[in-house]
């Protein structure tokens, strides 16, 4: 078996208010990046499958020659390889198109694993465009992993307000919530070991494909309005219920 | 401008968010279709109609009686050429985004994802889309052969029915193999209140922690009574007093109720990144220093375990 994680380099959520609008129009942040929430869950569940089913897991990101650290989490979180597809332009279809080539040029690879969103993008679509490139099934919202084999997988899925139990042909592409378990620290030693793995950097031609241009254009970046932020204290509920009420939210 | 909405659909009943967009859509042109998949979809369809549809395409095949995104995608790309429209819409649910990245990557057309509202400019749909967690909002557009957008549950009013009647345009099944086999179902307990689609939330946080079971009992039973869905923080749901689905903020739900009562949570940026769009913020804290009272409208400095029960009393003698 043979794991493949995709992880995004962004934003330390604690600073993510920090960003100016300039700086999200320019990609060029002046915060502390780090591996995406999400994506630190699908390093714990690809590792955790790994462990109790075999087999190797690698990590693999579209980015920037800073993009490197977070390969670099994922190598001590328990990765045994990585590596890096050096690209800053790519939009969600680009970024897809791209790890579809890295894939079918390892060619060995049966389960990808990803976290359901960004917490800079946003948009939760490059899992399902990935898979689509390679005509893979695609399972998200993925709380649990019951069974993996050779050639399928069984897991538990959440879907708005159910819990589903589903059976896929592998190779497969899942993307993973937060309940599938929570990431491990590494240990002294891994972080050690991760900062002597040489990483392969490719780029779009290394892999023999034309990254799509973006079809989305986003313009007049801002801050949304701030909260009118008066709060008005009360002694007592009722006083409280009351104000609510006259608001018109009850 | 020609708008397709995507009715989602889930034991024969829509989805009510589904009814959002196409609000959206006809708040910007009287050129909406609809589309219904599923099973014994026909009431769904026809409400479709009534709520403002002019055509409304209809998949009525038991192979569809659960979301199956590969059957899903083929038959929303057959009617999307069938249609003619220039524009493809659905609420911004999980099997919504799932069928737009589906369809958008297949036609590498755009995604406009998680609106918060859309506009059009002739004939280019404008989306507001949130970035950056809400920190960043920016005004998107797409340039592929076809506009496709989802819309954030709750960003927009619900079409309401008018008892006008759509052609009904019946739509063979797509003939694609699907490859996910469904094994068992658990749906929601009836009469629980989903988080992305309730007016009222109450939240509970840490605060709860020198007795949660209690915590979150008096938190529900305000709940009850407010006809609210109960939320919480990160550190409720990973202390174990509540399970993950109810919890709000960065690696939780995004929710938008008109009101938000937090009870016993500090206010985080990763919480406030999950719920600082609600229209009404209220916090239920003991300390008069806690983030959340910088975001909030209404506020009690107090112990939770007085003050939501009082709550509790005081609104089921208003209300
Ligand atoms: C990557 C990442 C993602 C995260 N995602 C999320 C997320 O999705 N959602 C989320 O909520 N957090 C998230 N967090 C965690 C977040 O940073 C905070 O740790 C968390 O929100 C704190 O929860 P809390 O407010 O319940 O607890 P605390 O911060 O401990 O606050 C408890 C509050 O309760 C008050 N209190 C205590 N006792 C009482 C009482 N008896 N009555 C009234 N008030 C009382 C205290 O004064 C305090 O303000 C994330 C963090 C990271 C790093």
């Amino acid at each position: 078996m043979k794991y493949l994680v995709c992880v995004k380099q962004a934003p330390d959520t604690a600073e993510l208010p920090k960003v100016k609008a300039e700086e999200a129009a320019s990609g060029e942040l002046s915060i502390q990046l780090v591996v995406n929430p999400w994506d630190e869950h699908a390093l714990e569940s690809a590792i955790q499958s790994s462990e109790d089913y075999g087999g190797s897991v690698g990590v693999i990101t579209v980015g920037g020659e800073k993009a490197i650290d977070a390969l670099r989490s994922g190598l001590a979180m328990g990765c045994a390889e990585a590596t890096l597809i050096e690209d800053t332009e790519a939009d969600a279809w680009g970024v897809a198109t791209l790890l579809a080539a890295a894939i079918e040029q390892m060619g060995d690879v049966d389960l990808v694993f990803t976290g359901q969103l960004t917490v800079d993008g946003n948009s939760g679509m490059v899992p399902i465009a990935l898979a689509r490139k390679l005509g893979w099934p695609v399972l998200t919202g993925v709380a649990k992993i019951i069974e993996v084999t050779d050639d399928s997988i069984v897991v538990e899925r959440v879907v708005g307000e159910a819990r589903l139990t589903v059976k896929t042909q592998a190779p497969a592409v899942l993307s993973v919530i937060k309940e599938i378990g929570e990431p491990r620290y590494p240990t002294f030693i891994k972080i050690r070991k991760a900062a002597r793995v040489k990483i392969p950097t490719l780029t779009a031609s290394d892999l023999g494909v034309d990254a799509p241009a973006p079809v989305v254009q986003m313009d007049n970046y801002r801050k949304p309005p701030a909260r009118d932020a008066h709060v008005q204290l009360f002694d007592n509920a009722s006083d409280l219920v009351d104000a609510l009420l006259a608001e018109k939210v009850l | 401008m020609q708008i397709l909405v995507f009715i989602e659909t889930d034991g024969g009943a829509a989805v009510a968010s589904s009814w959002e967009a196409l609000g959206k859509a006809l708040s910007l042109t009287d050129q909406v279709s609809a589309l219904v998949i599923g099973e014994n979809v026909g009431d769904v369809a026809a409400e479709a109609g009534s709520r403002g549809a002019k055509t409304v395409y209809v998949i009525d095949d038991a192979s569809r009686a659960l979301f199956d995104l590969d059957l899903y995608a083929a038959d929303a790309s057959n009617v999307l050429s069938q249609s003619e429209a220039d524009a493809f819409l659905a609420s911004h649910t999980g099997n919504g985004r799932d069928l737009m990245a589906a369809v958008g990557f297949d036609l590498q057309a755009g995604v406009l994802a998680d609106c918060l509202d859309l506009s059009a400019d002739g004939d280019k749909l404008v989306g507001l889309r949130p970035i950056y967690s809400g920190n960043i909002l920016v005004d998107a557009t797409t340039s592929g052969p076809v506009q496709l957008a989802t819309l954030r549950p709750r960003a927009a009013a619900p079409a309401e029915p008018t008892g006008a009647s759509a052609d009904i345009v019946s739509v063979t099944p797509a003939a694609v193999a699907g490859r996910v086999e469904v094994q068992k179902v658990e749906r929601a307990e009836a009469g629980e209140i989903s988080l992305t689609d309730a007016n009222v939330i109450v939240s509970g946080g840490r605060g709860v922690s020198k007795d949660p079971e209690l915590g979150f009992k008096l938190i529900g039973e305000l709940a009850d009574t407010l006809g609210a869905a109960v939320g919480a923080s990160r550190a409720a749901v990973d202390a174990g007093f509540i399970e993950y689905k109810h919890q709000v903020g960065q690696t939780g739900k995004v929710v938008r109720p008109d009101l938000y009562i937090a009870c016993g949570i500090s206010g985080a940026v990763q919480h406030l990144a999950g719920m600082n769009a609600s229209k009404v913020i209220v916090a239920i804290n003991k300390d008069s220093e806690a983030p959340i009272f910088s975001v909030a409208n209404y506020g009690i400095v107090g112990d939770l375990f007085d003050v939501v029960p009082a709550m509790n009393e005081a609104a089921k003698g208003k209300l």
